[in-house]
């Protein structure tokens, strides 16, 4: 083991990690943001409303998120109208795209899990909203979506971790990410044995934190769910 | 000369070409005690849920204080209500209490009692949990407060979902076996409670299978058999002295 090289790309890894982060936060986010309303759709009775989330779901979801990067970043900058729209100012950038691609593909993951944990609601606690006169939207916002996103928690975090680790595929499109810090120690130092095992510890100290996060939520969220103490 | 509280004429329910309703009307005066017995399969609960459109009726009236709900055919041919406000403002004044207690398992008892006033008849949260903090008294369950339904027993969930019904001061309870889920030692505590609210004069109709109560503590009493009102009337002289064959047989089966 080559530990001074390590150290000295250690400035690397700290940088790399940030991106990372930066990734898995906005397409978390994004994701999350734009997975709610598809997955109240996805789980709707009416057809109109479920089936084109469904179509989004089972597109996003049967093809790999490295093709849909690609497709995004190279594949899109093979036409002229796209080089020549407005919204070649942020295609052009990888940044966008595998934000775009990351982002998109979660939120595809996420919608599943939230219909699922909305279709898995006991039909009884919203006869009972309804039975007291609330409206549609109020037991949407008040007894659906409150309970339905509690019970999601658990499936949410292993989405999350693999969105961490999914993350890596930046690395492929120019992004410095901790894969790509590594690649960069790799061609500098030809250690790829150091360079990749410290990828995968700071991937390991990464994924400590963000169970050790859901954790505690779902101590916060889900604690009806537990055994009384 | 009390007056009529809620008036359902005519209810008729079918499920594709089974028949569970043909044709039942009931009427509760301020402070009546409807016990509405019946062998499983008869209709009551359907009833019940009829009455709240928790069930979408296939013919029928519904009318609260007079005002009757406006029902207009729904693309199945069941009937739905005209404007969903105006079954919203009906539905909080006739609150219902369920077999399975249907309290939200995510909130705290007081939670679940504070939910629905707030956001149904507007209070302001300190309103609410001054309401709430009175019925949970009231049914006795005010230790258990800050508790997740999961940590309850079965009797103090009940007891939860009653105060819960009451914190929204309804016309008329809707009680659809209340005890029936229970275990056998933990029914006395709910039947109190609901002896205790028909003694204070509130309007409640129950669907039970506990011929005590409906005897004691009912003024009135309902024998649905195959979706028809098959007997009703004083329960001391219906229980006492059944008219109809059916009833009999009922009753014979019920007694232990």
């Amino acid at each position: 083991m080559n530990f001074e090289a390590i150290n000295e790309s250690l400035p690397l890894y700290f940088g790399g990690t940030l991106t990372t982060l930066k990734l898995l936060v906005v397409s978390l986010v994004a994701g999350l943001a734009v997975a709610l309303p598809l997955g109240v759709m996805r789980a709707s009775p009416k057809a109109w409303l479920s089936r084109p989330a469904w179509c989004f779901t089972y597109v996003i979801r049967g093809t790999p998120m490295l093709v849909q990067l690609f497709l995004i970043y190279y594949g899109l900058a093979q036409f002229e109208w796209m080089r020549e729209s407005i919204f070649w100012l942020w295609f052009k950038s990888a940044w966008f795209c595998a934000m775009l691609a990351f982002a998109v593909n979660t939120c595809a993951y996420t919608t599943e899990i939230i219909a699922g944990a909305i279709k898995a609601t006991h039909a009884g606690e919203l006869e009972a909203a309804r039975s007291m006169g609330m409206s549609r939207r109020t037991v949407l916002w008040r007894i659906l979506l409150p309970s339905a996103l509690r019970r999601a928690l658990p499936a949410y975090s292993n989405e999350a971790i693999m969105m961490l680790h999914g993350t890596s595929l930046a690395s492929v499109v120019t992004l410095v990410d901790l894969t790509g810090a590594a690649r960069e120690m790799n061609s500098r130092f030809y250690l790829p044995f150091e360079a990749f095992v410290t990828a995968g510890v700071f991937y390991l100290a990464l994924t400590f934190i963000l169970v050790g996060a859901f954790r505690a939520a779902e101590n916060r969220w889900l604690i009806h769910l537990k055994p009384r103490q | 000369m009390t007056a009529t509280k809620l008036l359902v004429e005519n209810l008729h329910k079918c499920y594709a070409s089974n028949e569970v309703l043909k044709g039942v009307s009931l009427e509760a005066k301020a402070g009546d005690v409807i016990s509405v017995i019946g062998s499983s399969g008869s209709g009551k609960s359907t009833m019940l849920r009829c009455i709240n459109l928790l069930e979408q009726p296939n013919q029928g009236s519904i009318a609260l204080n007079g005002e009757a709900l406006e029902l207009i055919p729904d693309r199945d041919g069941s009937l739905k209500a005209r404007d969903p406000k105006q079954l919203q403002r009906m539905r909080a004044k006739l609150s219902m209490v369920f077999q399975h207690f249907n309290l939200w398992a995510h909130m705290t008892a007081l939670e679940n009692i504070i939910e629905a006033p707030i956001h149904v008849l507007g209070l302001s949260r300190s309103e609410a949990i001054v309401r709430a903090e009175r019925y949970l008294e009231r049914v006795g369950v005010s230790h258990r407060a800050a508790m997740y339904p999961a940590h309850l027993s079965g009797g103090e969930q009940q007891r939860v979902a009653i105060a819960r019904a009451l914190a929204m001061e309804p016309e008329v309870m809707l009680f659809d076996e209340p005890t029936s889920a229970l275990d056998p030692e933990l029914v006395g505590e709910v039947l109190k409670v609901m002896r205790d609210l028909a003694q204070e004069g509130r309007t409640m109709i129950v669907v039970t299978h506990e011929m005590g109560f409906a005897r004691e503590v009912s003024n009135r009493v309902i024998f649905l058999h195959q979706g028809v009102i098959e007997e009703s009337g004083d329960p001391r002289t219906v229980l006492v002295n059944p008219q109809s064959e059916r009833l009999r047989q009922f009753l014979s089966g019920s007694l232990k």
